[in-house]
């Protein structure tokens, strides 16, 4: 418990500085854009004159100069206030959090699904290299990684959705349906078939790949080799060694993933019109929402940073070599 | 030369190398394919595809020929995909380099800013840029350039770290070769090989990710895209799914050719340092 605790603590003091460098640089950026928002504000009431823009600008702050305003920013992000939406004429935090949900649930869903029937498709698969169960899932799973998110996402739909009609096109749930309790959760369950389903299979065909190619591996290595002359039975070895030691690699990807993942969010919200956080970045993108965006590229940090320190920690409670050295530190 | 030879020895690397020349030719010569402006209207609205022979795909809701689109989106597929990776792996090989051989505080600043890419998702980063900036070209290759470089960067360093203290770089160092030398004819070209496995998955999440962007109306609106067309398509799901499927199945050939080109290029560069 101790080396969590530790772990926790120096990845949280480590992540400080990268934080500050992703916030400066994605105000850099977001600053050097033509227009601000309120010239898109302005642009979306059907215009205004001088006056009223000056005077918005001024309650927003934007007539202050760049360092003025980065100081501002990072001063009130220690306070986790993450500014106000002008698209939304809401603040930033409270988008964001009514948004996370949503996605969450839909990454968590996907992730889980794709771990779990990508490891064992990739036990499969590693069981016996080169065989032809292996080639064909190796086949197959380059395939589906080749295909794009959304793309797959719409194919969904047209076969299960317009075709068949077993599913719904769009949506997290039915709108103003009246329904609570475990009909609700039916409900969005359903709903979340399609998204999910086009997510899983093209994860799933990753950590299928990453599987495979540690099993194929661990069978070269001598602890491996010495398993099989000492006769263990094949299915034995496949497991407890084979599977076992190829199965790290595979929680490491999952944090490498998570911030692949995040951005994987924006498509496939926007093709099944799910209200969640990559569909917020996209229309803060659309609204020339500069603190929106801002808050969301901040947020997706501070989630892949946590990510990866749950992986971390996973790791470590697996693999006991993992941070023993820094005991004395 | 000795390189395509082992490439198309295994049989990935063959079907992907394949394709690709195959893709490189339809992208070279797509305005003899198919002359003309590909945005231009070309038949009648919604032509079924497989209909008419001179629509073989048909044609789109502004009645512009899908094939033509499929064609001309090679180029930009395949340009964007290529020059994106070049740009990734110029910043990566270069902050990487720096990074490992300067050591000390500049690796340790450098490789925070490292991190920093490596924590924004790569896809907002790219939607930020882009929207930003305003869509065309070359704005949308820095844009995913800007996520893709970390990775080679993070190889690159620790291919330096790790090549530094061998001794041929010691003996370099002890007859008094320039430390930019020792970098550039020493360091560099053994370091070269993993991170250029490394490429062409680069290439293929570059042309993934050009795709996503045009296909959300990010791309360059005054050039075709595969994800344009998708994007345009999905207006008439319902009643002419093709239109949307057609582009699509043009990504995955592509994107799957250079998977295999990436296998291929990964057994021979892993059988080539056995041989040394």
């Amino acid at each position: 418990m101790n080396r969590a605790i530790r772990l926790i603590r120096r990845r949280a003091i480590s992540s400080i500085p990268v934080l500050l460098i992703v916030v400066i640089l994605t105000f850099g950026l977001l600053e050097s854009a033509s227009g601000d928002a309120v010239d898109a504000y302005l642009l979306s009431i059907g215009g205004g004159d001088a006056t009223v823009a000056q005077a918005l600008r001024q309650a927003y702050g934007l007539d202050q100069s760049m360092m003025a305003r980065l100081w501002v920013y990072v001063s009130s992000l220690a306070t986790f206030d993450l500014g106000w939406s002008i698209a939304f004429d809401r603040p930033v935090l409270d988008l964001i959090l009514e948004r996370l949900p949503n996605t969450l649930l839909l990454m968590g869903s996907a992730t889980a699904i794709s771990f779990g029937l990508g490891s064992a498709l990739g036990i499969v698969a590693g069981a016996k290299p080169e065989s032809a169960v292996d080639r064909t899932l190796s086949t197959v799973s380059l395939i589906l990684y080749a295909i794009p998110s959304f793309w797959l996402g719409l194919v969904l739909s047209i076969v299960f959705a317009v075709q068949l009609r077993w599913l719904p096109t769009s949506g997290i749930e039915t709108i103003a349906s009246g329904k609570g309790g475990l009909a609700r959760a039916l409900d969005i369950t359903r709903h979340l078939v399609l998204p999910v389903g086009a997510l899983a299979l093209i994860y799933m065909a990753l950590f299928l790949r990453v599987m495979r190619s540690g099993m194929a591996e661990a069978w070269q290595l001598d602890f491996v080799v010495f398993a099989r002359s000492k006769g263990l039975s094949r299915s034995r070895i496949v497991l407890r060694h084979v599977a076992r030691n190829a199965l790290l690699p595979l929680v490491t990807m999952l944090g490498l993933q998570s911030a692949a993942m995040l951005g994987g969010s924006v498509v496939i919200e926007s093709i099944f019109a799910i209200p969640g956080f990559g569909r917020l970045a996209q229309e803060a993108v659309g609204g020339r929402d500069a603190p929106l965006l801002m808050g969301i590229i901040v947020v997706s940090a501070v989630l892949v940073i946590c990510v990866n320190l749950i992986v971390d920690l996973v790791y470590a409670a697996l693999d006991p070599r993992v941070g023993a050295s820094e005991s004395a530190g | 030369m000795r390189l395509v030879r082992n490439l198309i020895g295994s049989p990935e690397g063959a079907i992907g190398l394949g394709i690709l020349v195959l893709l490189a030719l339809v992208a070279i010569f797509a305005p003899v394919l198919s002359p003309g402006d590909p945005l231009s209207i070309a038949a009648r609205p919604l032509l079924a595809p497989f209909t008419d022979p001179s629509f073989p795909l048909g044609t789109d809701r502004l009645g512009r020929d899908v094939l033509a689109g499929i064609i001309h989106g090679t180029r930009t597929s395949l340009a964007v995909g290529i020059a994106a990776a070049l740009a990734a792996l110029a910043i990566g090989l270069c902050v990487g380099l720096t990074a490992g051989f300067a050591g000390g505080l500049v690796d340790e600043a450098l490789m925070r800013v490292v991190d920093a890419f490596q924590i924004v998702p790569s896809f907002l980063l790219a939607l930020a840029f882009v929207s930003v900036i305003g869509a065309s070209v070359p704005v949308v290759v820095i844009a995913i350039a800007l996520g893709a470089w970390a990775d080679p960067a993070r190889l690159t360093r620790a291919q330096v770290l790790s090549i530094r203290e061998r001794d041929y770089v010691a003996s370099a160092r002890v007859i008094g070769m320039h430390p930019a030398e020792i970098a550039l004819r020493e360091i560099l070209p053994n370091a070269l090989p993993p991170v250029l496995a490394l490429s062409a998955i680069i290439v293929a999440a570059a042309i993934l990710t050009e795709a996503a962007l045009s296909f959300l109306g990010l791309g360059d609106p005054n050039v075709v895209t595969w994800g344009s067309m998708i994007a345009e398509g999905r207006n008439v799901l319902r009643s002419s799914p093709s239109l949307s499927i057609f582009p699509g199945i043009a990504l995955v050939v592509t994107v799957v050719a250079v998977y295999l080109f990436s296998e291929g290029l990964t057994k021979t560069i892993g059988r080539g340092r056995l041989a040394a």
